[in-house]
């Protein structure tokens, strides 16, 4: 159910704009309306969860470290994996956004006959993640040839690099093979594994199917299905310059694509693809580990509060403790009932 | 809200990424493909719809049948006989290739390896 529910959502969505797209006016629905909705609830809601998430006081910092903490001259730190000054954390976020390093580290748990416990690496997961990633950055970027007239110098070198094996007609684009079959080793490793399967939710399977469904159509658009290139390129180059028009034949897939494309838009910012955001926001990454040289304040103290020293308060109740016959480290000033005592305890006022 | 010098930052390049297409063209949606049609001609080897969207793979096909299959048979439409042929087919009609083929590929950003075997029509060199 878990994997079947998000499959037939995909499919409906497939199924709602392809009908939608037929109706009279649905074309400008689904080829402006929806797309313009979706593209500013996109950035707005995108915006508002990283606020919200920017108002959570800041932790204390938690070393999470796979390397030596920075310590005594002759023990070498490890200023990646454990910095302490603001480079070495950039340094580390640069590798975790680009390079997906936590995943590098990855590892895998195994009983052997014996029965034997046994851990090792597993780079599967980080390999495929870093396809998936790159190729879509490559595959967004390329779309910009679409939005933008003239097309930047640096659209077209991707676009020649991406398709540098010159396979077919349009040539094929590497990071479209390598994006599917990305997608298809993401998926299949929940199916398969059976922890995985048994922690994987609907909202897991949910955005792999919708990916896959905006690469799929967007493959048939490009080398079976094809559509016009060039009405496509008038109705994206109006919705870029706010003045979108539907000129000529442009053919129901487009639609269906972009409707997908809207729906990934809407949902990203409620799912765990905010990661894109939140991977900046990772206090374990993000914090160097100098706990030891700087003071942690609570963000959240209460300025007004003084500190209470033991002094201060015994001076506050040594009263009552006398009373209590509780011992204190200060005996009470000469009252009236021990004016024997007086002279020695006066100068420590 | 915390780290507000990080986060807001952040954030704007982030619209601004997103946004790109519209800060580029800044309102102008350029100038628009205007192919030049032959004159004399009113029919193709296809309908216009089909050649608006597939002709790269007719002409793809062609080149195989011809090149690799030796296949040099005339396709013929409706009693009128076309050369299998980039130069000796299409562009009988279609003269111009940067009045013609150009307009759309420059407007899409295809630039199609046909000219890196064929020579350009000798008016453009």
């Amino acid at each position: 159910m878990r994997i079947l529910y998000p499959f037939l959502a995909v499919l409906a969505l497939v199924l709602i704009s392809f009908v939608g797209a037929k109706m009279p006016g649905g074309q400008s629905l689904f080829g402006v309306v929806i797309p313009y909705l979706a593209f500013f609830a996109f950035i707005i809601f995108f915006i508002k969860k990283i606020i919200y998430w920017a108002k959570s006081p800041v932790p204390f910092r938690i070393p999470t470290t796979s390397g030596q903490e920075k310590s005594l001259p002759w023990i070498k730190q490890n200023k990646t994996d454990c910095p302490s000054s603001t480079g070495g954390v950039i340094g580390r976020m640069f590798l975790e956004v680009f390079l997906f390093r936590s995943l590098f580290k990855n590892t895998k748990t195994d009983v052997e006959d014996g029965p034997k416990l046994v851990y090792g690496s597993s780079k599967y997961l980080w390999l495929f993640g870093l396809l998936f990633h790159y190729s879509f950055l490559v595959i967004f970027l390329r779309h910009w040839r679409l939005f933008t007239n003239p097309v930047p110098s640096f659209v077209t070198k991707l676009e020649l690099a991406d398709g540098l094996l010159q396979v077919g007609v349009p040539v094929l684009y590497q990071s479209d093979i390598i994006l599917l079959l990305a997608l298809t080793f993401l998926f299949l490793r929940r199916v398969i594994r059976p922890q995985l399967r048994y922690i994987s939710l609907a909202s897991d399977y949910f955005p792999l199917f919708l990916i896959m469904g905006i690469g799929i159509t967007g493959i048939l658009m490009r080398y079976f299905i094809r559509v016009d290139i060039v009405s496509v390129k008038e109705l994206a180059m109006g919705l870029a310059t706010f003045k979108p028009v539907i000129k000529g034949d442009i053919g129901v897939l487009f639609f269906i694509h972009l409707f997908l494309v809207s729906c990934l838009m809407v949902y990203f910012p409620f799912s765990k693809l905010m990661h894109m955001g939140g991977v900046f926001l990772s206090p374990t990454r993000n914090l160097a580990n100098n706990n030891r040289m700087v003071r942690h304040i609570n963000p959240w103290n209460d300025t007004s509060i003084k500190p209470h020293s033991y002094a201060g308060y015994e001076d506050e109740f040594r009263e009552f403790m006398v009373n209590a016959g509780l011992p204190v480290e200060k005996e009470l000033p000469p009252a009236a009932e021990e004016p024997p005592a007086a002279e020695e305890d006066k100068p420590a006022e | 809200m915390y780290d507000k010098g990080k986060i807001i930052p952040g954030i704007i390049v982030f619209v601004c990424l997103l946004i790109f297409p519209i800060l580029y063209n800044s309102g102008s949606a350029g100038v628009l493909p205007n192919p030049e049609k032959p004159k004399d001609q009113k029919e193709c080897v296809k309908d216009k719809q089909y050649m608006r969207t597939t002709h790269m793979q007719l002409i793809n096909d062609w080149r195989d049948e011809v090149l690799r299959e030796g296949n040099r048979e005339k396709v013929v439409v409706q009693g009128k006989k076309y050369d299998k042929s980039l130069m000796n087919g299409c562009m009988t009609c279609h003269t111009n290739k940067k009045k013609f083929c150009d307009e759309c590929h420059v407007y899409a950003s295809v630039y199609p390896y046909c000219w890196d075997c064929h020579f350009v029509p000798k008016e453009t060199i």
